[in-house]
């Protein structure tokens, strides 16, 4: 079953790009936009990737943190970028949260705070999910389409919200609050004895440390907690379709099975799978070889025949992985992409890869 | 790029879908006919490695592959476990952690936690004095490293949590970890890359990055699926003036050529480009046009690199 992405998207406020890393998801993410904003939307495409390409190809000298328009002939539609930072997302949720300016400046100044919103490692899912959310609360716009994190498992940032909620839940902000360090307060045995064992492997200061960003963090968690939550809820509602980004690699399609299968447990709607790259099969012909040795030479034509079979080959590899593909989704729309000459790298290009998406 | 499989650990990072996988392999057979006894260590929860040698993996235990040649896949859970127990030299102790959930909770959320103990048990592997009971130590270990910001995370862990703990157990063991990473004698970080545009931008923003966030640097680039160089020139106008009526299929024939001959251009440029701003020396491997990589292409590759290692 092929379909269009104008169709998936007919109805829908939250497109998201997923898959395994170096199938051409932040590509197609931005052509989706460009797609959707080519038919009168007004949308914008959230990545990560700190990949100036991306940038350069909507004709932006870079991306920040801040929404950019993109200029591009899209008719009524707009088409706006932005690229995510996390640390600066998760500096601005606190403030956002913080109930008075002595927790937010607790928060912010807290030494472990500061340590782990900068190593971007983990904090990305978070913060890509968080601004999704706020975005779409904003209203701003007809679209949001993001381009997920790069990471090998393409499902963490699905667990993202869960994870965070856990992090902050009250009984962890108990372990470390209720009573402080030293035991003032009595704590159950059980928690009384990790505590203990727990202070053996970090050592009494950065336990402090911990303790000291929990207690500041406290009065923030339950708006962390409620925010997770509709996050949560936000992916898997009707306005929001997760497109699937592939490549016809037996390891490629294996990945993309077991995420439509995450995805399927998980509750999030599935919209189609995008199979990038494919190589298209040459014309059948008896004969051919001969055919064009005698029109190029022995030499010559021997050689533009072994490279069409060799291009033979990867088609008809990739033929067997989209159906391969085909059959084990178990006939959910595809699109499929062919492989271009040129790398994408201008609006040209992406609207060229539009005409196979749309 | 000679030298690097003399280091005790081989990072091998690269923009995502370039090959880092199958390239770690094809390294690992060469540092293992040279000898040496060579660990190759993903870091995905997945068994790749084992995959391609048509063998099963064995997840967080070391396994042989082929002479000298071994596997582990290293997932955060494991990894963690087992340095609490090294950390609290007890396992009923560190038990006691693992047991608890709200524990979990705080470990799989913590930033960072999982880069730090999946990296810290990579260098445990590279040690000569394993912590392991009963482990011998390998000469080499390679890492089939996540793409490159995340590579780039996984290598800063270390220093991240060092500075964050200041002073404690935590604190010194991460340095420890980080002086060995940051380390060129010891550490040798690869690029994986492609001759594409993207790839060749990341690759240089990746040696950029090393440089300031660890003070280290890439040893040694390799272009993955380099389109042979079939036709030149004056081929490419010959098969463009072709005289006569070809039929759709030689036609189709035609246009691959022709295809090629662009592609294979533009991957010339891209790596020109590639070998111009890089500092570190660039190898190409060959496009491989069978449908499925196994033991007998990452052979062939663990070849070609091994011409260039000498």
């Amino acid at each position: 079953m092929s379909a269009s992405v104008a169709d998936l998207l007919a109805n829908k406020q939250i497109c998201v790009c997923a898959g395994s890393g170096g199938v051409g998801k932040t590509t197609t993410s931005a052509a989706v936009a460009l797609g959707m904003a080519q038919r009168g939307k007004k949308v914008i495409v959230l990545t990560i990737d700190p990949a100036k390409r991306l940038a350069n190809s909507l004709g932006l000298p870079e991306l920040g943190n801040e929404e950019s328009r993109v200029e591009a002939d899209t008719g009524d539609g707009e088409l706006w970028a932005m690229m995510l930072d996390a640390k600066r997302t998760f500096d601005d949720l606190v403030e956002s949260h913080a109930p008075d300016a002595e927790t937010r400046d607790a928060v912010l100044g807290n030494r472990i705070y500061k340590e782990i919103s900068n190593a971007v490692a983990g904090s990305q899912e978070y913060m890509a999910m968080e601004k999704l959310h706020e975005l779409h609360e904003e209203g701003r716009y007809d679209l949001l389409v993001l381009d997920t994190p790069p990471t090998r498992n393409a499902l963490d940032f699905l667990d993202a919200p869960k994870r965070l909620s856990r992090f902050v839940d009250s009984r962890s902000l108990q372990f470390f609050t209720s009573g402080g360090l030293f035991g003032v307060k009595i704590f159950s045995r059980g928690t009384g004895l990790v505590f203990s064992v727990l202070k053996r492997v970090t050592g009494v200061d950065l336990l402090q440390d911990i303790s000291d960003f929990f207690q500041s963090f406290g009065d923030m968690a339950p708006g962390f907690r409620e925010r997770a939550g509709r996050v949560t809820e936000l992916l898997a509602d009707s306005r929001t379709t997760f497109l699937l980004v592939t490549s016809p690699r037996a390891d490629a399609v294996d990945e993309a099975v077991f995420f439509h299968d995450r995805l399927r447990e998980a509750g999030m709607p599935f919209g189609a799978a995008v199979v990038n790259r494919m190589h298209e099969l040459p014309a059948d012909g008896d004969g051919v070889h001969e055919e064009v040795e005698e029109l190029l030479g022995p030499e010559l034509g021997r050689r533009v025949a072994g490279n069409l079979e060799d291009f033979r080959r990867l088609a008809e590899r990739d033929q067997l992985s989209l159906s391969d593909l085909r059959q084990r989704l178990g006939r959910k729309p595809m699109i499929e992409v062919p492989d271009m000459e040129d790398d994408i790298h201008d609006l040209e290009g992406l609207a060229k890869m539009g005409e196979y998406l749309f | 790029m000679s030298g690097i499989l003399d280091k005790r650990l081989v990072f091998v990072t690269g923009k995502g879908g370039t090959g880092k996988t199958i390239v770690s392999a094809a390294l690992g057979l060469v540092a293992a006919r040279q000898g040496k006894r060579t660990m190759v260590c993903e870091v995905a929860e997945q068994n790749r490695i084992p995959a391609l040698f048509g063998r099963e993996g064995a997840g967080f235990t070391e396994v042989e592959l082929a002479e000298s040649l071994y596997a582990i896949s290293v997932d955060p859970e494991h990894a963690r476990e087992e340095w609490l127990k090294f950390q609290l030299r007890s396992g009923a102790l560190a038990g006691v952690l693992n047991g608890n959930r709200i524990f979990s909770y705080l470990a799989a959320a913590a930033p960072g936690l999982a880069e730090l103990v999946t990296i810290g048990k990579v260098w445990e592997l590279a040690q000569l004095e394993r912590k392991t009971a009963k482990a011998s130590p390998y000469d080499v270990v390679i890492v089939d490293a996540p793409a490159t910001g995340h590579g780039v995370a996984m290598l800063g862990a270390p220093k991240t949590f060092r500075d964050a703990a200041r002073v404690g157990p935590v604190a010194n063991q991460a340095a420890k970890i980080h002086t060995f990473l940051a380390s060129p004698r010891q550490t040798a970080v690869v690029a994986v890359a492609l001759a594409e545009d993207m790839p060749v931008n990341e690759t240089l923003d990746l040696a950029g990055r090393l440089h300031d966030e660890m003070g280290q640097h890439l040893q040694a680039i390799v272009v993955n699926a380099v389109y042979p160089e079939r036709f030149s020139g004056a081929d490419a106008e010959a098969i463009a003036s072709a005289d006569g009526r070809p039929s759709q299929a030689a036609r189709d024939g035609l246009d691959a050529a022709l295809s090629e001959h662009r592609r294979a251009k533009a991957q010339r440029s891209q790596l020109r480009r590639l070998r111009s701003e890089a500092e570190a020396p660039v190898s190409t491997l060959p496009f491989l046009f069978e449908p499925e990589i196994g033991r007998d292409e990452v052979e062939a590759l663990s070849r070609e690199l091994e011409r260039r290692l000498v």
